[in-house]
Formats: C-alpha cells, sequence, structure tokens
C-alpha cells in the first residue's frame, strides 16, 4: 500500500518536472539558436557557434528600431491601461453603485472576444472613420485589450484587502483622497504592479491585434512574423533572449524584496 | 497631551433609524450619552448596536434621525470631520505602516504640530514604546489592541467609541484590559461609547448601560439598576440569570401583595408594580435564593420546596438547579465559604428569599426574550 | 473646507448620490464603448454591406445584405468546425496536462511552488511568435523528435509540421499556462483538512478526488477551459506556421479575407458569426457549470 502511494508521488513529481521541461524546450532553442551563425537564411538547425549576433544585435536597423517601436508601444499602453484599469476595479469593488453589473460584463467581453475579431473590428472603425493606421492606432487597439486584464489582476488585490482599513482612515481625519493615497493605494499597489506588467507582456508580444491595425508600421513581432518565411535573423533570438532574462530578472528582484520585508516582520 | 478645544460635550441620538431594505436595524433610537462617561451599549449580535455605533463614527448613514454633538448637529458629517474616533473591532490596524506610523496618522493628516513628542508619550502610556519601529502583524493580540486604542485617543476626540474591542483576547488579558480602559477613560475624561455582547463586561467597565434588543433599547440605567430592577423580561434574562414565576393576585397582607404561584403561597412588596388584580409576572435573582435541606429552618419569607436537578461548583460559587413539584426550574447560588452538605441529585430541598428581592415584569410579553442569547461568543 | 465637501455635507441624508464610482468608470467604460463595443457594431453593419464594384478596391456600400452570411457560412463551415474541434482538443488536453502540475503545486510541492510558477509563467516572456517558430525547428523533419518517432513508426505521414497533429500540438503548448494558473489559485484554496477529513470518513483516495478536489476545484476548471479554448480557437498563427492548407482555421480565413482578400463584408459576417457561437457556448458551459462574479 506504501509502495502504492509512493509510487503515486514519484509519479506527480516526475510528471510535473517534464511538464515544466517541455514549457522551457521552445525557449531552450530560442537562446541557443541566439549563439548559431546560420548556414543560409533560416536560423533553424544548428551550424555552427558564434556569438556574431550578440555583438552586433543592430546590424540590421529594422530589427532594432521595431524592437524600440515594441518598447514604445508597451511603455505608453502599460501607462494608460494600467490607469483606466485601476480606476474601474476601484470602482468596481470598493462601491456600490448601479452600473456595476454592465460594467463588470462590459470588462469581459473584451476577454471573450478572439483576438481576430477585436484586431478586426477595430480595423473596420479605422477605416470607416478615416483613420490612418500606424503607431497611434495600434495604441489605441492594444489599449483596448489590455484595461480588461489590469481590472481582472487589480480586482484580485484589491477584494482581498480589509475595507475596514479604509473606514479606519477615514475614521482617524483622512479625506478620501488622502485615504486612498495614503491607505489604499500602498496597499494595493504590488497588484496593480503586476497589471502593469502583464499589460507590457501583452502589448509588446501581441501580433493579431496589432497586425490589423498597424498599417506600415513594424513592431517586434510583425517584424518576426514576416521574417518567418524568409529567415528569422538569430539577431531576433538574441532580443528576445534578453527581454526574456530581463524578465525574469524583474520577477526575481521582486520577490527578494517580497522575501526581505516578510523576513523583517517574522 | 495639550487641548485647545471647547471641553467635551453631550452626545445625542434624536430618532435613529437605519434601515436596510426592509429590515430594521435600529427603530428610532433617541438616547443621550452624557459628557465625560463611560456608556455601555449592551446587546446579542444582531441588536443594532454596533449600526448604532457605525452612524456615530460617520461610517454608515442614517435612514433618518439625527446625532447631535452638544449643540452641532454631525448628522450629515463624513467620518474625518468629526470629533470622534473608533477603536474597531479587529482594529484595522494599517498592516503596511509602522506602530509609530499608525499612532502617528490622525495627527498627521490634522497636521497637528510637535507630532513626534505626543506619538512618543502616547506609545509610554500603552508601554509599546520599544515596538514603535515594528509593523502591526509583528505584534500580539494584545498588543495590537493597545495600538488601536492609541491610535484614536491621541487625537483627543471628544467621543471615543470601541467597538468590541477586547473580543479577540484571551479571559485574563480582557479583565486587565478591561481595567486599563476603565482608568484611562476617567483619567482623561473623554466620553467612552464601548459596543458589547459581554454584560460582565459592561457592568465592569460602564458608568451607564444601554441593552438594546432588535434595534431598540429595553432598558438604560446604571449597571446596578438595571440589573437588580430589570424592567423588561430580555433585560432580566439577558443581564445575569433570572427566575421568573407566573401567578395570581389573591390579595393584599400589609405592604405586600399575596400571590398564588401554582400551590405555593408567595409575596411582592406594594411599592414594586401597581397591578393589584389578575395575573403578575414577578422574578428574583438567584444569588438572592437561599437553598437548605429540607427540614431546616431559618429562610427567609417566599419558600419554595423541591428537589436538586444539577449542582454545578464554580470555584467563587456553587449553582444549584432544583425542579418544584409543578416541574419548573429555579436557579440558586450560594456563595462558597464553607463546604456545604447539599449537592445530591434528586436531594430534597427548600428554596427562600426575600419578598423585596423580587422585580415585578409586564405580564403580557415573551417571558423567554434574552435567554437564548446568554451564550458566550 | 472645499467646495466639492461642502456640497457634500449640504445635501439631505436620504439619498447621498456618490459621484465618486461614476467618475472612476467613465473613462475606462467611455474607452470601451468607443474602441470595443462601437467598433463592434460598425463590423455588423459592415458585415450586412454590398460591393461597389466587381474589386475590392472599389470598396462596399452600405446595404442589408443578409445573404453574406449564409454565403459565407456555406463556404467556410469546415473551418469553422475545424477551429471548434481543435480547439476543444487543445482544451482537453491541456486539462490532462495541467492538472496533475497543479495539483502538484498546491498540495505538495511547498518549497518549489514559486519556483515552478516562475517557470511555468517564463516562456510569456519570451516572443510567442518565436517560441511556436521554435517548434519548427524543435518538430523538424531532421530534428531528433521525428526521427525517433519515425523509427518507432509512430508517424502515419512520417512528419508532424505541416499535420493537424502539429497544429493541436502547438495550440496546447500555448495556453497550456493559461489552464495550470487558474487551476492552481483553485486548488490552493482548498482546505488540504478537507481531504483528510474525507480519509477520515472512510474515504478512499480515488474517492476523495472525486467527492472532493474535484468539486472544489471546478471554478478554476471553468476559468482554464474558457480561457483556453476561447482564444485557441480563434487562432490562426499556429495554423499557419504548423499546419498544412487543409488545417486552415476559421481564424486564418477571418484573417485572409480582412487583409488579403479585403473582402471585409464577409470578413465581417464570419467574425460576428464565430462571436455568435462563443457567447452561446460561454454562456451555456457557464450556466451548467455555475459562475461566480465574471472578472
Amino acid at each position: 500500500m506504501k509502495i502504492i502511494k509512493l509510487m503515486r508521488e514519484k509519479t506527480l513529481q516526475v510528471f510535473s518536472v517534464l511538464v515544466i521541461m517541455y514549457l522551457m524546450l521552445p525557449l531552450a532553442v530560442i537562446i541557443l539558436l541566439s549563439f548559431n551563425k546560420p548556414k543560409g537564411r533560416q536560423n533553424t538547425s544548428w551550424n555552427e557557434f558564434s556569438t556574431d549576433a550578440w555583438t552586433n544585435i543592430c546590424r540590421d536597423q529594422t530589427i532594432c528600431s521595431a524592437f524600440a517601436t515594441s518598447i514604445k508601444i508597451g511603455l505608453l499602453v502599460t501607462l494608460i491601461s494600467t490607469i483606466i484599469g485601476t480606476m474601474i476595479s476601484f470602482a468596481l469593488i470598493r462601491h456600490r453603485y448601479k452600473g456595476r453589473g454592465s460594467t463588470s460584463l462590459m470588462v469581459f467581453l473584451p476577454l471573450a472576444t478572439p483576438e481576430v475579431i477585436l484586431g478586426a473590428s477595430l480595423l473596420a472603425l479605422f477605416l470607416n472613420i478615416f483613420i490612418p493606421l500606424g503607431f497611434w492606432t495600434i495604441l489605441l487597439a492594444q489599449i483596448t485589450f489590455t484595461i480588461s486584464f489590469v481590472v481582472v489582476v487589480v480586482n484580485a488585490r484589491l477584494s482581498g484587502m480589509d475595507s475596514r482599513l479604509e473606514q479606519a482612515a477615514m475614521d482617524l481625519y483622512a479625506t478620501p483622497l488622502q485615504t486612498f493615497r495614503y491607505v489604499t493605494f500602498p496597499i494595493a499597489l504590488p497588484g496593480i504592479m503586476a497589471a502593469a506588467l502583464l499589460s507590457f507582456s501583452l502589448s509588446f508580444d501581441d501580433y493579431i491585434v496589432t497586425v490589423f491595425n498597424s498599417g506600415r508600421v513594424v513592431t517586434f513581432p510583425i517584424y518576426i512574423w514576416s521574417a518567418a518565411q524568409r529567415g528569422i535573423p538569430p539577431q531576433v533570438n538574441v532580443l528576445a533572449s534578453l527581454m526574456f532574462l530581463g524578465s525574469l530578472l524583474l520577477v526575481l528582484i521582486a520577490s527578494l524584496i517580497i522575501k526581505r520585508r516578510k523576513a523583517i516582520q517574522v | 497631551m495639550a487641548s485647545n478645544r471647547p471641553k467635551v460635550e453631550d452626545l445625542h441620538l434624536v430618532n435613529l433609524t437605519k434601515s436596510f431594505g426592509d429590515f430594521k436595524a435600529v427603530d428610532n433610537l433617541t438616547l443621550t450619552i452624557p459628557a465625560g462617561s463611560f456608556f455601555a451599549l449592551l446587546g446579542p449580535s444582531g441588536c443594532g448596536k454596533t449600526t448604532t455605533l457605525r452612524m456615530v463614527a460617520g461610517l454608515e448613514e442614517p435612514t433618518s434621525g439625527q446625532i447631535k454633538l452638544g449643540q452641532d448637529d454631525i448628522t450629515n458629517l463624513p467620518p474625518y470631520k468629526r470629533w470622534v474616533n473608533t477603536v474597531f473591532q479587529s482594529y484595522a490596524l494599517f498592516p503596511h505602516l509602522t506602530i509609530y506610523e499608525n499612532v502617528a496618522f490622525g495627527l498627521r493628516r490634522q497636521k497637528a504640530k510637535d507630532i513626534d513628542n505626543q506619538v512618543k508619550a502616547m506609545l509610554e502610556l500603552v508601554e509599546l514604546t520599544t515596538q514603535a519601529q515594528k509593523k502591526p502583524q509583528q505584534l500580539s493580540g494584545g498588543q495590537q489592541q493597545r495600538v488601536a486604542v492609541a491610535r484614536a485617543l491621541i487625537n483627543e476626540p471628544d467621543v471615543l467609541l470601541l467597538d468590541e474591542p477586547l473580543g479577540a483576547l484571551d479571559l485574563k488579558l480582557r479583565r486587565q484590559m478591561q481595567l486599563e480602559l476603565k482608568r484611562i477613560q476617567t483619567e482623561v475624561g473623554i466620553t467612552f461609547v464601548h459596543v458589547t455582547h459581554d454584560q460582565e463586561e459592561a457592568m465592569t467597565m460602564a458608568d451607564t448601560i444601554a441593552v438594546m434588543n432588535e434595534g431598540k433599547i429595553e432598558q438604560m440605567g446604571s449597571p446596578i439598576q438595571i440589573y437588580e430592577h430589570p424592567k423588561t423580561a430580555f433585560v432580566a434574562n439577558f443581564l445575569g440569570q433570572t427566575n421568573l414565576f407566573e401567578g395570581t393576585v389573591a390579595g393584599i397582607e400589609g405592604d405586600e401583595l399575596v400571590v398564588k404561584v401554582k400551590d405555593v403561597t408567595l409575596y411582592v412588596p406594594l411599592s414594586s408594580t401597581e397591578i393589584r388584580s389578575g395575573r403578575i409576572v414577578f422574578g428574583v435573582r438567584p444569588e438572592k435564593v437561599k437553598i437548605v435541606d429540607q427540614g431546616k429552618t431559618g429562610l427567609p419569607k417566599n419558600q419554595i420546596s423541591g428537589s436538586i436537578k444539577l449542582t454545578a461548583f464554580v470555584g467563587v460559587s456553587t449553582q444549584y438547579e432544583v425542579i418544584t413539584n409543578w416541574g419548573q426550574e429555579i436557579s440558586a447560588f450560594e456563595q462558597n465559604i464553607d463546604p456545604s452538605d447539599l449537592g445530591r441529585p434528586g436531594q430534597a430541598v427548600s428554596l427562600g428569599w426575600e419578598p423585596r428581592h423580587s422585580f415585578v415584569l409586564d405580564p403580557d410579553q415573551d417571558l423567554t426574550a434574552g435567554l437564548d442569547t446568554s451564550w458566550d461568543e | 473646507m472645499s467646495i466639492a465637501q461642502e456640497s457634500i455635507i449640504k445635501k439631505p441624508i436620504k439619498k447621498r448620490f456618490k459621484r465618486t464610482p461614476y467618475l472612476l468608470v467613465l473613462p475606462g467604460i467611455g474607452w470601451l464603448f468607443l474602441f470595443f463595443l462601437f467598433p463592434l457594431s460598425t463590423l455588423l453593419a459592415t458585415s450586412l454591406q454590398k460591393p461597389a464594384g466587381l474589386s475590392p478596391d472599389d470598396g462596399y456600400l452600405p446595404a442589408f445584405k443578409v445573404s453574406n452570411y449564409t454565403d459565407a457560412l456555406a463556404e467556410y463551415y469546415p473551418q469553422f468546425f475545424r477551429a471548434f474541434l481543435y480547439s476543444g482538443i487543445a482544451s482537453v488536453v491541456c486539462l490532462l496536462l495541467a492538472y496533475p502540475i497543479a495539483y502538484y503545486m498546491a498540495f505538495r510541492a511547498r518549497k518549489y511552488r514559486n519556483l515552478m510558477l516562475v517557470l511555468i509563467v517564463a516562456p510569456f516572456f519570451a516572443s510567442f511568435l518565436l517560441r511556436t517558430n521554435a517548434w519548427k525547428t524543435i518538430l523538424s523533419g531532421d530534428g531528433l523528435v521525428v526521427s525517433v518517432l519515425n523509427s518507432l513508426n509512430l508517424l502515419p505521414q512520417e512528419r508532424i509540421l505541416n499535420t493537424s497533429l502539429a497544429v493541436i500540438a502547438g495550440l496546447v503548448y500555448n495556453f497550456l499556462p493559461f489552464m495550470i494558473l487558474p487551476l492552481y489559485t483553485s486548488l490552493e484554496k482548498i482546505d488540504p483538512r478537507l481531504i483528510e477529513a474525507a480519509g477520515d470518513l472512510y474515504s478512499p483516495p480515488s474517492q476523495r478526488f472525486w467527492k472532493v478536489v474535484w468539486p472544489l476545484s471546478l471554478p478554476g476548471v471553468i476559468s482554464g477551459t474558457l480561457l483556453t479554448f476561447i482564444p485557441a480557437s480563434g487562432d490562426y498563427i499556429n495554423a499557419e506556421l504548423l499546419g498544412s492548407i487543409k488545417d486552415k482555421m476559421i481564424g486564418n480565413v477571418i484573417q485572409s479575407q480582412f487583409i488579403d482578400l479585403r473582402d471585409y463584408p464577409t470578413a465581417s459576417a464570419l467574425s460576428f458569426t464565430f462571436m455568435a457561437v462563443i457567447l452561446v457556448m460561454i454562456y451555456l458551459y457557464i450556466r451548467k457549470a455555475g459562475t461566480d462574479d465574471l472578472v
């Protein structure tokens, strides 16, 4: 009986490790191929080791400008949708008002809408009112779908927060604005940061909604897609690896800060 | 803690009502809490006491009615504009601020001068000076409770509201804090309004108690008044324990009413009621009832015989449950001075009490009101 | 006292109108109205338009051509069907893969769970196009995986790329984290003492799972499957990169109608039909399985 239980535990363990390895596999390939010197244009099989791509990242300017464009858009999208989404989240969680159900529904709908349709409908809009496609339409499109994600994440954080803390603040002479500034916001901040991070990744990595509304502008994913047929230069792998490692670092630093804070408390 | 605000005023609640849909949590409450008193709002959970408190704090909007501090109508003022502070049941300490900053919070919002000295003095008052830089999560329940009190008190409010602040503490600590709070209140002279379901706590600390039930005040008075002279069955049953008797008036003897309860004759002072005929309900508290082995003499005037059903030794006293020959259970408490020869279940005993210890209640009411709420939460 | 505060004070008790939530919600809802609801209605209008001339360059005229819908459906129902089939299979596979690992993280791996969470979310930080493309490398004809499987005679077509298997595998890969995370969140909330109690009451392990763990994890299962199925059915990247012409999904059709063929009415009609089907599915699914707040 014990042996069966042990076997069950072990299989569970092994299975989980395998799944994680499965998830990591393409990442490994990407990073590996960034050190590859491809035989032709296609960087799909290993040829020989080279750090060429790493030392000459921007040899092809279009790659780096696409990357830069994505970063610019990402930062703007993050800023705007985090602010808008957080505001909605506060209204939903902290206030009881008549339109609450419909707000919730309205925020949920974009999450249930496939990206093709999100992208297509915005394209239809822009075409019909003659807005030229480009940087700004990408921005508008991406903000539209990231807002819902921000609301979901901040909601999770806020709903776990004791509303009596805000009552205590008001009892102690804090006006609603002061209550927000000194109590609600600091406590909700981790959730807001997580939402911002999520927004950025969603924006940076977005292909479908973006490509419908990009006109001539090339974002990083758009570049990758168009290069996919001809052959993706290893520099792209370099940039992707950098993004990956950079975000991983951020997450690690964040969790270390949290751990340190917890350690002080105990 | 110098204050240049005018002296503390009485707190008036006038026709205060709070409804949630059809449910009236607070029903037309009118009450004056004298300035500088220690006032307790006592009642079972759901009676509306916490709702009343929150309305005074400004955290709940009344459906109708007024709240006045002295002459000032504060009914419409938001909480941050009232000179009222609250000690919350769950303390509601700010987890992201240190103890120091928690206590300083109110002063900072008021842009007070000389915050540092005041905070230090207050921390000394509640003996938490060494914990100043810690976060609330690092403190024990009792310490957190003291921070909550300090945080509220430092603002020198006209009224300090306490919402069952001692509920989460263990017995010894609770007793300690009860005395602490009483001492602080006497020293500082602020009006304390203490909400609790624990009648012992209310009687220990308060100068005046208002017993609340279903949104209304059943009775208000000093602890002795409402304990010895309850006006309703609810108060009689909720506060301590009571033996209640239903009977018919048989006549008058001197300055006492003669009452027939089943086949026993009992006496009730004329001065305690206006009833002169018909049905009458009266009660007596168990500690006033003397219990002796049947056949022994020396009992007070009102006497009943029965047999012991249960005995409970409670250290300070022994509590007896006696069954009369008509099946009614009567409680008697005896102070434990010497070991007693009473206590065998089934033992035949006699009970007796002085007529002047009885109190009369309105016969047309639910005599079981307040009974099953005597459980400690 | 500011003017705003004074006006609050002067209002009668009866109805103190709170403007705050409406002000907070205004920018977001306004935005969504303008850039989500309104475009969708534009799309609806477009779906009923008729061509102005013979070529797409001539543009389209407002009309009420309902036949756009019937024509589009008649022509493209296979892709519709395929989309739901592939994403259905992918969702089930995801659930089967995700549940054990979520269970392990929630109940067994005290020490490693945070690390595992990071590793599961990490792939998101690398471009998903690149990741999907990487599968092309991994699953290529001369790669290790295919060679091994071929030598075992497991591949009917002697390749994985450009088959429906590759597309489904890609969908599974891309959406697996979306299944793991909600499942983990749900499972993590379950009090392990409940399972102990079931054991204390003579329940064998399999029953303990089905009668205690599974029902309590249902909210996570529901969010997970919804979060997987919906985007997967509209996906076209996996089909494009990893599948053959025979594997095109409805997403591919809509995309090519919009971008390549510029047949906006057909594309819009397809989009709306697709969305309607999805919404009906969600509604039925949630009705059957129950749900809390939507967000």
